[in-house]
């Protein structure tokens, strides 16, 4: 078992606190921070090899120095609007481990030069909100915030801003605009975030459990972080594994684990003793592995590469292409891991993933508007049983008119685990067309 | 009805206008803050807060129906939301919501004086699926059978979403 890194107090009340934080060594890295010059720090994050624990993977490093060294208004933005479906570890890391988050926001809005910090923390999470809000208070206090971080001259206000409902607000630039009290309609790139971003200031947006690593990285080194990790991707990751197991939970693993040691050793199996008919890899935007991918390494390159996974097709034959020649597999994503049993009905399953897309369309293009709703009443059609022959051409036809014609990547959202499921389980999309009882008069 | 803001209210505005980069930015702040106060966002709500934040009703209001936490008529004391995203529907979700609706004799998206009913997407505790949330509480592997029993407990013990997180 590996030792986990920014879960191993999950489930210990006192770490929740200032004083039961500060006896595990809390705060200690952002100590040490302060006696480092900010490129320094900026560089041993590129060598820890972070990426991005958002859904992209993004190094995280190399994102920090998109960031001029000369810039004075830097705002810090820690994206906690976790919602993708299938994904659940940053609202843990907040309930848990609120302090471990701030102390990474410090540290990164010091390396940043930024006197601003908001955490965006997803309006429906009330209980972390209250937390989040008594362990800003605490270190407030404790002289960790405010205008002198600890008797120095660095100066750092930190904003918890609540959403109010909308998953799309994840997404980096509608966060951005939610924060300045816009629709969360999502902005044309480029500008990126780190050259136009909130209040049209440099803005680096990171995700909850990517900022939670960076005390670790600090106080271990960026090498150590490395080591944990494979060759382009450091440290250890979190998986939220749910549906058809013995043991779903939130697990650390190392990134060279195969989903198949990841069910049956960590999650003890698939259970009622089912076969696997399904795994979605990394939130219900990815496309779905089958039974006979599984022997994968839960990594960001391995996903997106290896010849074991079957490129997601939009007709029988042709590979979806990604451009530059790269065939859409999967990704790694968010994390969140969902398997589904031999039981389950696939169609019913992909038509509920397209409803969220639909619903949470913020409707800006045409594409992703339309489009949706379009898939979502083939889809609802096919799950009930009354699709029409054709109807399984006519989704593909729709989903590859939506992916890569978007402002923003929830139509590829959308999109892609619709090609995914049709290109993995065909039959059983057919199947619901053709065992239909047929009218005989 | 027209609606003003507590005193405490005013402060609590005031003191983010300050920290804010800009005035209108303290508009999610400030509906959050008029829900809390008002109830819901009715039009006198919405222009208080125009008024106060200095931004037209037009932009508010725009604002106000883009997210789904912020009501536009009046809710119930407890607002139960349901998942039946994929992981709480392989899990049966769908069955533990039309238990709810059976039990509060409520469709969801209706409201009684006690129950709002909302069928929720994903409110990441997928491992801990079918999840059932209300206010600062979170009801974990929740089956049919426990409906009844969840219900009574908030009959007994309500959870207002603003104040069970002051
Ligand atoms: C539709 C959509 C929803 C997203 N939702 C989230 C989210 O809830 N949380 C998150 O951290 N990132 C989310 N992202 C990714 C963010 O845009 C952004 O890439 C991320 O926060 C960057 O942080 P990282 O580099 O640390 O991963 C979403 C992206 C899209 C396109
Ligand atoms: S892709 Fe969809 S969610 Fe994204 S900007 Fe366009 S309409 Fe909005
Ligand atoms: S799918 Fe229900 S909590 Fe995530």
């Amino acid at each position: 078992m590996t030792t986990p890194i920014i879960t191993a107090h999950l489930g210990n009340p006192d770490a929740r606190t200032m004083t039961g934080y500060q006896a595990l060594g809390g705060y200690q890295s952002l100590r040490k921070a302060l006696k480092m010059q900010r490129k320094d720090i900026v560089a041993e994050v590129k060598t820890s090899n972070l990426r991005g624990r958002g859904g992209a993977g993004f190094p995280t490093g190399i994102k920090w120095g998109f960031i001029s060294p000369d810039a004075t208004d830097v705002v810090l933005v820690c994206n906690a609007d976790e919602s993708e479906p299938g994904t659940c570890k940053d609202r843990e890391l907040i309930y848990w481990m609120p302090h471990q988050l701030i102390e990474g926001c410090l540290i990164t809005a010091y390396a940043l030069k930024a006197e601003k910090v908001f955490i965006y923390i997803r309006g429906e999470m009330m209980r972390e909100y209250k937390v989040l809000m008594q362990a800003v208070q605490e270190a407030t206090q404790a002289g960790f915030i405010g205008d002198n971080v600890l008797g120095s001259d660095t100066k750092i206000d930190l904003i918890v801003h609540r959403g109010a409902g909308a998953y799309i607000c994840g997404e980096e630039t509608a966060l951005l605009n939610s924060i300045e009290g816009r629709r969360g309609e999502p902005r044309i790139k480029p500008p990126f975030p780190a050259v136009v971003g909130v209040f049209q200031k440099p803005t680096v947006v990171n995700n909850t459990e990517t900022l939670s690593n960076i005390p670790h990285i600090i106080e271990h080194g960026g090498q150590w972080f490395a080591d944990l990790g494979t060759e382009r991707s450091g440290g250890l990751r979190i998986v939220c594994v749910s549906g058809h197991v013995n043991k779903p939970g939130i697990y650390e693993i190392p990134m060279t684990m195969t989903f198949r040691e990841l069910i049956e050793d960590t999650c003890d199996g698939v259970w009622k003793n089912n076969q696997i008919k399904a795994v979605i890899p990394g939130g219900s935007s990815m496309p779905p592995l089958d039974v006979s991918e599984l022997d994968v390494p839960i990594e960001f390159d391995a996903l997106m590469s290896d010849e074991r996974i079957k490129p997601v097709e939009v007709k029988p034959g042709v590979p979806f292409d990604l451009g530059g020649g790269r065939k859409l597999r999967t990704m790694a994503g968010s994390g969140g891991i969902v398997v589904m049993d031999h039981t389950t009905d696939v169609v019913s399953v992909c038509s509920r993933i397209i409803d969220f897309y639909h619903h949470e369309s913020c409707g800006q293009c045409t594409p992703c508007r339309e489009g949706t709703g379009w898939l979502s009443k083939v889809g609802k059609r096919l799950a009930r049983g009354e699709g029409k022959p054709g109807d399984v051409d006519l989704l593909s036809t729709i989903a590859q008119g939506i992916a890569g014609n978007t402002i923003c990547a929830l139509g590829d959202a959308a999109a892609w685990p619709v090609l995914g499921f049709i290109t993995k389980f065909r039959e059983d999309f057919e199947n619901k067309i053709n065992n239909q009882p047929k009218r005989v008069s | 009805m027209p609606s003003t803001f507590s005193r405490s209210s005013i402060d609590e505005l005031n003191h983010l206008i300050d920290r804010y980069p800009t005035k209108q930015a303290v508009l999610l702040p400030a509906l959050h803050l008029a829900q809390k106060e008002f109830g819901y966002l009715h039009h006198d709500a919405l222009k208080a807060v125009a008024a106060f934040l200095d931004l037209s009703i037009d932009h508010v209001n725009g604002v106000a129906t883009f997210y789904s936490m912020l009501r536009q008529k009046p809710s119930g004391t407890n607002v139960l939301r349901v998942c039946t995203n994929i992981s709480c529907m392989l899990r049966g979700a769908y069955d533990v919501l039309r238990s709810f609706e059976s039990e509060l004799k409520l469709s969801p998206g209706e409201s009684n004086d006690m129950f709002t009913l909302v069928e929720e997407e994903c409110i990441a505790a997928c491992s801990n699926a079918p999840a059932v949330l209300c206010g600062t509480s979170y009801f974990y592997n929740v089956t049919p059978d426990q409906v009844v029993s969840i219900v009574n407990d908030l009959r007994d013990n309500p959870q207002p979403e603003y104040e069970a997180m002051s």
